[in-house]
């Protein structure tokens, strides 16, 4: 004997957000999916081709270059960014004047919208007039990213070090300054080292917030677009070209909408699938 | 293991104290016998813990020392103390064992894995923790948890001493009592000095040999439990005390004889200079207020039944006095007059009790 009343007239309710998320993401998401099966003679003259443009993407040798290429960066620029933005966060000051300095030098990098973080480290970088450029090759470097590979890789994640280190420095620091005071007078009385209150009291601490950190930079960094094509466009050659750049340069460049779209979705997949795949390794142990 | 000894201590949290209320420790001399067991006892906010951790050298006092024997502690790090602190609310370390939890300050200290394994176990079977001891320590509940930082305090063979920082409040009811007897029964057995803090007078009376009442940011009254009770030195100690509290009655001197409605009142200590003697106050317990013919005449407001006894509230005037009666005691419908037992019957001085108003 259920109890439960029906009351079909809730729909209502939920309506609002249903034509919302529609109109922002179902019907673009389901345009993707209808230019990815179909080949197209202009004029709107559409073919269906099942799945022969995912298939091309995945046998294509410069999509799996650029995934590489991106991988690569990708995992760079994490090893990098989540050890230093924890240490970073360790050393800042927990009270105190200093803590509202740190805090703004810190959110300073990410107000800076991408467009002028590609153009300012362009700028810098330029060998000939820039500041970094200019004094690396008066080092004795021979540096030029807009010929160089290896120099362009630098510039780059450099660039991106300097950008988003803060934002990783940020959330570990909410995670530690979240801390009981008693942690550590605990830790004092049973007489453990520096290292291991990092290793035992602060780690374990900020995991939730680190899982967050290696999510966002991990999305953030496989989707960037704006300032490698502002400071490199791709070059030297194509050894910048990640993903997305790769993906407009198809889709905008070439108007190939069929394969752009099918490389839409797989890229998609991929996204999701290692976020899903970070978060389950990085919970397994909550759940207990 | 020593004597622990505090000379001249005061602690203010702030930089430059301007006036009394400044210091949350005001100026104090105290000794803690080696191996005895002592209660910290006070209202919330009156410098217990600040004393605890000044002892255990997580704070730095501001002015005086804290011996060890006859060697000065007083700017030595905690690690080098060999003291042992538990706090109020359970730390533990989520990433390790129930195992490794309690093995944690024997590790680190440099102890052999044999000598760390046999007291492990040991401990782990007192505080009943055998069950879950390679359990992970995050997934337990809030009384185990406390029973690890109990475990991990109790651990170390060769502390000075153990301060516990109201452990108890986290613990269910009846598990508390257990613990707390637990706990005696580790003393006995250990012999290393304990000091226990707690605002609950029951808790401290049923763990401690001697109680130290703070209020305020100064000592008291240091005692045994009796000694609280059938003579506080000071009005705060009379009704934190015992329950209900001690009556305080305000009373005039009359050549040098208390008078309270206009009687006489007989009392245990007497006034030796009365012209020093301010905002006197005769203390007496409601153990110690009977019924009687004669006496001083009273209106009973209330009477409340707390099962062995019951507590009959009266006034006289504006002043209440409440008194403990047994069951089967009757109350008068009218004329109701009460007496005090001289013998537990005290007078006070601007809160002292007067022959220790010098003070």
């Amino acid at each position: 004997m259920s109890r439960k009343t029906t009351n079909q007239k809730a729909w209502l309710f939920v309506l609002p957000v249903v034509v919302l998320v529609a109109f922002n993401a179902l019907i673009p998401l389901m345009t993707v999916v209808n230019y990815s099966v179909q080949e197209t003679f202009g004029n709107n003259v559409f073919f269906f081709e099942g799945v022969k443009w995912f298939e091309e993407v995945l046998h294509s040798e410069r999509f799996h270059a650029s995934l590489l290429r991106q991988l690569t960066f990708t995992s760079i620029i994490l090893i990098i960014e989540i050890p230093l933005g924890v240490a970073i966060a360790l050393t800042m000051p927990r009270k105190g004047p200093w803590v509202s300095v740190c805090l703004v030098l810190m959110a300073l990098p990410l107000l800076i919208p991408w467009n002028v973080v590609g153009a300012m480290w362009n700028i810098f970088a330029l060998p000939d007039i820039g500041l970094l450029g200019k004094t690396l090759n008066s080092m004795g470097f021979d540096y030029d990213y807009t010929q160089q590979p290896l120099s362009a890789w630098f510039t780059v994640i450099l660039m991106d070090v300097w950008h988003w280190t803060s934002l990783v420095v940020l959330l570990a620091y909410a995670g530690v300054s979240s801390i009981p005071e008693a942690y550590y007078q605990a830790a004092k009385i049973d007489g453990a080292s520096s290292w291991a209150i990092i290793r035992y009291i602060e780690l374990p601490k900020m995991k939730r917030v680190l899982t967050i950190a290696i999510l966002l930079r991990f999305m953030d960094s496989f989707m960037i677009y704006t300032e490698p094509f502002v400071l490199t466009g791709g070059g030297p050659g194509n050894t910048t070209t990640f993903l997305s750049i790769d993906l407009v340069k198809i889709a905008l460049g070439q108007f190939d909408l069929g394969p752009a779209a099918a490389m839409s979705l797989i890229y998609f997949m991929i996204i999701l699938l290692l976020c899903w795949l970070f978060y389950t390794l990085m919970m397994k142990d909550e759940e207990k | 293991m020593s004597k622990i000894s505090l000379r001249g201590l005061r602690h203010s949290y702030l930089d430059n104290p301007a006036n009394d209320a400044d210091w949350a420790l005001k100026s104090m001399d105290l000794d803690w016998r080696d191996g005895g067991a002592y209660a910290l006892l006070g209202p919330s906010g009156c410098g217990k813990t600040t004393l605890l951790n000044i002892i255990s050298g997580l704070v730095v006092p501001s002015e005086g020392q804290v011996l060890f024997g006859d060697q000065d502690v007083t700017k030595m790090p905690t690690d080098q103390r060999n003291i042992a602190q538990v706090f109020q609310f359970p730390v533990v370390y989520d990433t390790m064992t129930v195992y490794d939890n309690l093995a944690f300050p024997l590790r680190n200290r440099g102890f052999a894995e044999d000598d760390i394994d046999v007291r492990v176990r040991e401990t782990a079977q007192t505080l009943d923790l055998e069950k879950t001891l390679f359990n992970r320590a995050s997934g337990l509940t809030a009384d185990s948890k406390q029973k690890i930082s109990l475990g991990r305090g109790l651990i170390r063979p060769d502390v000075n001493a153990i301060l516990f920082d109201e452990p108890l409040t986290v613990i269910d009811p009846h598990l508390k009592w257990v613990l707390r007897s637990k706990l005696k029964e580790i003393h006995r057995q250990v012999g290393s000095t304990m000091i226990y803090v707690t605002h609950d007078q029951t808790e401290a009376l049923t763990f401690a040999d001697k109680v130290v009442v703070i209020h305020d940011g100064t000592v008291v009254q240091i005692g045994t439990p009796i000694e609280l009770f059938e003579k506080p030195k000071h009005t705060f100690v009379g009704h934190f005390i015992g329950s209900p509290g001690m009556n305080l009655l305000p009373c005039e001197l009359n050549n040098g004889v208390p008078l309270f409605a206009g009687q006489v009142v007989e009392t245990e200590n007497g006034i030796h200079s009365p012209q020093e003697c301010q905002n006197l106050e005769i203390g007496v317990r409601p153990e110690f207020v009977s019924l009687s013919e004669s006496g001083i005449p009273v209106k009973v407001v209330n009477v409340s039944d707390t099962g062995p006894h019951r507590i009959v509230d009266t006034r006289h005037g504006d002043v209440r006095i409440k008194l403990l009666i047994t069951e089967d005691e009757s109350i008068p419908a009218d004329n109701v007059h009460i007496t005090f037992d001289p013998a537990h019957t005290q007078i006070y001085a601007d809160g002292w009790l007067v022959s220790e108003a010098s003070k």
